[in-house]
This record gives C-alpha cells, sequence and structure tokens, in this order.
C-alpha cells in the first residue's frame, strides 16, 4: 500500500526535538515534552507495525518520483518489528532518563540529542534506497557522538576517541562501497539493485564490495577483529545512554547486514564461511573477556559483543530457521540489553559502585527489585521458558542440521559463559554479604522522591515483563519471526513491491 | 591514522574520506562537457551525458563529513586539553582496569 503513515514516526521524532530547542534552558518542560514525544512516536509505531501486518509492504516515494529513481521508504515485516522494538526501548530510556539523567547534561540539550538518534534509527530502519540509509546512519553516528561526550568527564572523553574513530572509518567504507556499488549498477534503489546486481559481469568486483559492506557494518556491530572501541566505550557515558547504544545501535548494524545480504548480496559459500568464521570468534572472544571483568557495565559490554556472534552465525547459515532465530534473537536482546544497562543505573544510584567486589546484599535490602532484575539477567541466559531460550534453539538445532560443528560448540561455550558470567554476578551484587553495610548516606535512591523511584524503577519493570512476555507468549513471536524470514529469504517479494507495486496482501 | 599522535589521526581520516568521495566521482563515470540538459528541440537524451547522481551523492557525503571532522576537531582539542597529551597510547590506562 502507498501511504505516507511510515514517515509519521520519524517526523513526530523531529519535531519533539524541533520543540525541545524552544525550551533550552527549561529542564522540567523539557523532561515532560520528551515523555509525551515518546508516548505518541510509541503509539505511531504500533499502529504502523499493525498496518504492515494487515497490508503487506507498505511504500512512501517521497516527492512522487517513482522508484528507482527517487528515495523511497519501505515497511516490511523486518523494518516495522525494529521500529516497534526502537519504540519501546526509546520510551523506556525515555522516561528511566528523566531521573537518571542529570539536569546539567539535560540544559545541554541531552533530550534534543536523544530524539534525533531515535529518528535517526527509525529511517535506518525504514528507507528503502542504500544511499539514504547511509545518510540514516549519519544522522545516528552524530548524535550518538554528542550523546556520548555530553558531560566531558576526561573518561567520557577517552572511550569517545575510540568510538568516534572506528564510526568515522565504518561510514567512510560504507561509503566507499555505495560508490563502487552504484558505479557497478547504476542505481542506488535497493530492490532495483537486487535485480541488476545479477547482471554484473565482473562477479570478483561484486564480492569485494560485499565485503565491503561487510566490514563497515561489521564495525558498527562490533563484530570480532573490530569490536574493539565496544567495551572502551560503552562503560563511560551514563546508564541511560549506554542502554539505548548497547539496546539498539550495534542491533542497527546487524539489520543493515540482514537487509543488505538478503536483498543484494545473497551469500555463496565463501561468505557463508566468512560469517560463520567471524561469528566464531566474535563468541569466543567475547565470552572470554567477559568473564574476569569486576566491573558489571563492563561485564554487559563483553556479552554484547558475544551475543552479536549469534546473530552473525544466524546469518551465516542462511536457512529459514536460522533466520527465525536471528529474528527471534534480535527481538529478545534488543529488549534484554537496554534493560540490563538501565538496572546497572539503578545499582550504581543505591551503592555508589558497579564494581562487583564492592557490591552485595542487594537482595536482602531490595527483595522486589531484586526479582525485577532477576528476569532480565536470566533471561539473557535463556533459561526455559524465559526469552532468550527459544531462539537459542534454532541456533543450535541448525547449526547441528547443516553439521557446523565447531559452530555449534562455540554457540555452547558461549551460553555456558554467559551463564557463568551472569551466575557470577548474581551471587557477587545480589546474594554475597556486602562488604560494607548499606547506610543512608551511600543509598542516594532511598532519598528520592517516589515519583522519581517510580520513573527509574516503572521502564525496568515494564522491559523486563516484555521479555517475560516473549518468552511465555513464544508461539506467536516465532510465527512472526517465521513469516519474516520467509519474506527475507524471497527477496522477489520485497523487489516486487516496490518495483511492481504488488503489495502482498 | 595507524600514528600515535592524535593530529595525524585526524588527518589521516580526512585524507580517506576525500579518498572514498574521490572514488564516487571516479566509478560514476566522467563524462567531459555533456551536461544532463535536453535540447529544446528533442523530447529526450540523445547521446551520452553526464550522470548527476554521483554528484549529488558526493554534495551529501561532503557536507557529512565536514561535520564529522569538525565534530572530531573539538573532540581532540578537549581530549588534549583534559589529558593533556597528544599521544593515543596514553589513553589506555583506564583499559587496564578490568
Amino acid at each position: 500500500m502507498i501511504t505516507n503513515f511510515i514517515l509519521a514516526p520519524i517526523l513526530l521524532h523531529m519535531f519533539t526535538a524541533i520543540i525541545l530547542l524552544f525550551f533550552w534552558r527549561n529542564i522540567a518542560a523539557q523532561r515532560v515534552i520528551s515523555v509525551i514525544g515518546n508516548f505518541f512516536a510509541f503509539f505511531l509505531c504500533l499502529r504502523l507495525f499493525l498496518a504492515t501486518e494487515e497490508f503487506g509492504y507498505l511504500i512512501v516515494q517521497v516527492g512522487s518520483w517513482e522508484a528507482p529513481f527517487g528515495i523511497i521508504f519501505v515497511s516490511d515485516a523486518l523494518s516495522s518489528i525494529m521500529v516497534v522494538l526502537t519504540a519501546i526501548v526509546s520510551l523506556a530510556v525515555g522516561i528511566y532518563s528523566t531521573v537518571a539523567i542529570n539536569p546539567s547534561r539535560i540544559k545541554y540539550g541531552y533530550f534534543v540529542i536523544f530524539h534525533f538518534l531515535v529518528m535517526g534509527l527509525l529511517g535506518s530502519f525504514l528507507t528503502g534506497d542504500i544511499f539514504n540509509l547511509y545518510v540514516w546512519f549519519e544522522v545516528v553516528i552524530i548524535s550518538s557522538f554528542v550523546l556520548l561526550t555530553l558531560g566531558g568527564k576526561k573518561l567520557q572523553m577517552e572511550g569517545a576517541i575510540k568510538y568516534v574513530t572506528m564510526n568515522m572509518l565504518a561510514s567512510i567504507i560504507f561509503l566507499t562501497a555505495i560508490g563502487i556499488l552504484y558505479g557497478i549498477t547504476g542505481t542506488l534503489n535497493m530492490a532495483d539493485l537486487a535485480v541488476k546486481i545479477n547482471g554484473v559481469q565482473n562477479v570478483g568486483l561484486v564480492s569485494v564490495t560485499a565485503l565491503l559492506f561487510f566490514a563497515g557494518f561489521g564495525i558498527k556491530s562490533a563484530i570480532f577483529p573490530l569490536y574493539f572501541w565496544l567495551p572502551s566505550s560503552y562503560h563511560t557515558p551514563p546508564s541511560a545512554i549506554a542502554a539505548i547504544f548497547g539496546g539498539l545501535l550495534t542491533k542497527m548494524g546487524i539489520y543493515a547486514m540482514l537487509r543488505t545480504f538478503t536483498l543484494i548480496f545473497q551469500p555463496d559459500e565463501f561468505m557463508q564461511n566468512v560469517f560463520i568464521v567471524i561469528a566464531v570468534m566474535t563468541m569466543i572472544t567475547g565470552a572470554l573477556g567477559a568473564i574476569n571483568k569486576r566491573s558489571i557495565r563492563r561485564l554487559i559490554s563483553y556479552l554484547i559483543v558475544c551475543h552479536i556472534g549469534y546473530l552473525i552465525a544466524g546469518i551465516g547459515l542462511y536457512t529459514e530457521i536460522a533466520i527465525v532465530g536471528v529474528i527471534f534473537y534480535l527481538m529478545h536482546d534488543v529488549i534484554v540489553k537496554s534493560n540490563l544497562l538501565m538496572i546497572t543505573g539503578i545499582i550504581q544510584k543505591i551503592r555508589e559502585t558497579i564494581d562487583m567486589t564492592r557490591l552485595g546484599g542487594l537482595y536482602k535490602d531490595y527483595p522486589k527489585l531484586s526479582i525485577v532484575i532477576a528476569i532480565a539477567m536470566f533471561s539473557l541466559i535463556g533459561i526455559p521458558p524465559l526469552s532468550g531460550f527459544w531462539p537459542k534453539i534454532q541456533f543450535f538445532g541448525e547449526s547441528l542440521r547443516t553439521e557446523h560443528y565447531v559452530l555449534l560448540g562455540a554457540f555452547i561455550f558461549a551460553s555456558f559463559v554467559t551463564l557463568y558470567a551472569i551466575a557470577r554476578m548474581w551471587s557477587e551484587v545480589f546474594w554475597k554479604e556486602s562488604p560494607k553495610p548499606l547506610t543512608d548516606e551511600i543509598d542516594r535512591f532511598a532519598r528520592l522522591s517516589i515519583y522519581k523511584k517510580v520513573a527509574l524503577v516503572a521502564p525496568v519493570t515494564a522491559l523486563s515483563l516484555v521479555s517475560l512476555y516473549l518468552g511465555l507468549n513464544a508461539g506467536f513471536f516465532y510465527d512472526l519471526a517465521q513469516r519474516t524470514a520467509v519474506e527475507l529469504m524471497n527477496p522477489e517479494l520485497y523487489i516486487d513491491a516496490v518495483l511492481n507495486g504488488n503489495y502482498g496482501k | 591514522m595507524l600514528r600515535r599522535s592524535m593530529v595525524k589521526l585526524l588527518l589521516g581520516l580526512l585524507l580517506l574520506g576525500n579518498g572514498a568521495n574521490i572514488l564516487i566521482f571516479l566509478t560514476g563515470g566522467l563524462t567531459k562537457g555533456k551536461p544532463p540538459i535536453i535540447d529544446e528541440a528533442e523530447k529526450t537524451f540523445t547521446s551520452a551525458y553526464a550522470d548527476p547522481v554521483p554528484q549529488a551523492l558526493i554534495l551529501t557525503a561532503i557536507v557529512i563529513s565536514f561535520a564529522l571532522n569538525s565534530f572530531a576537531v573539538i573532540l581532540l582539542k578537549k581530549v588534549y586539553a583534559t589529558t593533556g597529551s597528544d599521544d593515543l597510547d596514553s589513553l589506555n590506562i583506564q583499559d587496564l582496569d578490568i
């Protein structure tokens, strides 16, 4: 269906950001406007998802320049899932930030940039034009640069240098790949590219371009040799910012990979092997990195890297069931990782530190909160019937069926290390006797007003419930992931929708 | 870009970015002296013409890289002000803490 509605969530975030600019110094107004904006955007995104479910592909051709000549926005099953995930996380983090981000950061435009970041994310999930994807990526990274450095502490600056350098490098590689791709096909529309790439004589050049895309997106999603910027920068900003980075930014790279490697470059044997080898290395290095960390935030950073490996492996296996696993895992991972990073913020509020050796006894002091946190942590491990369990079965089964035994070993190793790291975190932070008793002086959380406590705890609880729902109602989400995987594995559906106007339903 | 000095890192990034832009220009194909304008007497293009798309792409890319690079310059200046060093290796102290 042709509809302008696709642009609504993007525009809403843009206008929220612009309105926020008018309240530059008014912190209270900024908080309220941002939460309202996030609420409306959440409903618009949900509406977009339901409309995509109902009508099949939604398409808008900007300025009525028909594809393949103009820029188009397409909402298919994968895009709409990513949009809803973005909406859930941005709403949760938005509410959480009203209290967690200190006033001086808000005064320097935290919420403004936050909304521009979310706008960029939504844009990159919805665009159907490869150069436009690049532009949205730039919107996202420049916003993330500002968020990362906002506050200007020494630690943040040091993390930011690595982050900025690697992300600029990734953009340049991505741009180079687009340039070559345009040179050999003469088009930028993704559906049109998918058609024209088959007619290219120079197959070697196509493979090189595919590898360039892989490297560019790989840096963004933190895969094996290119992940070092992530653990050395994600623990530096405040937890709300880390939550949106850890939940969504790396997944944006995975989304772009899923899109380009199912639509434009169907991976051949060589590419599949590259994906699988990189995935195994990513899982192992990420897992090894997580073992000995004392700071919770660093531990989670390495687990992010480790679990990116699962997603890459799923794309590398390139069977329908593996892609189902990837999509299900994406849904689970975005929710849980954002949640855990917000939780580190609450723990820091309570005990002034996130160093595991200096933490302890949290279960005794805050039993109810601990249960909520436990749901998030155990979802990440994938204890049945929580949400991490279901996609992992797909991954294990598919790697066994396609006889990738090394990959299967890496999956099991990474899962065990995740189990170990989370179990250690649980016993150190929640069960162990605290090295020093919790006094009112340390506990800044207890001193907060009831409204502020709710604003911190409600998003965490909500995300825990979402991951509980993902696990307990897995049948529905499995079907959803399966429909998405069928769409991705049959790119002619997408091409038909964009170029010929057959929108499916 | 592999140098330890931050300023040289920045120069590397600048060069690389400009290189990518020129690459787009070249792979898009160069056609000299043939603007993509249709003659009044004709309805469609009759001969080869210069493709305007790569120029549009480069223009966008230049604007974006200008923003990114100016951000990077300010960031490096700020890092230099807070750490008092131009050496990238001196920034890794915090990574040793596990």
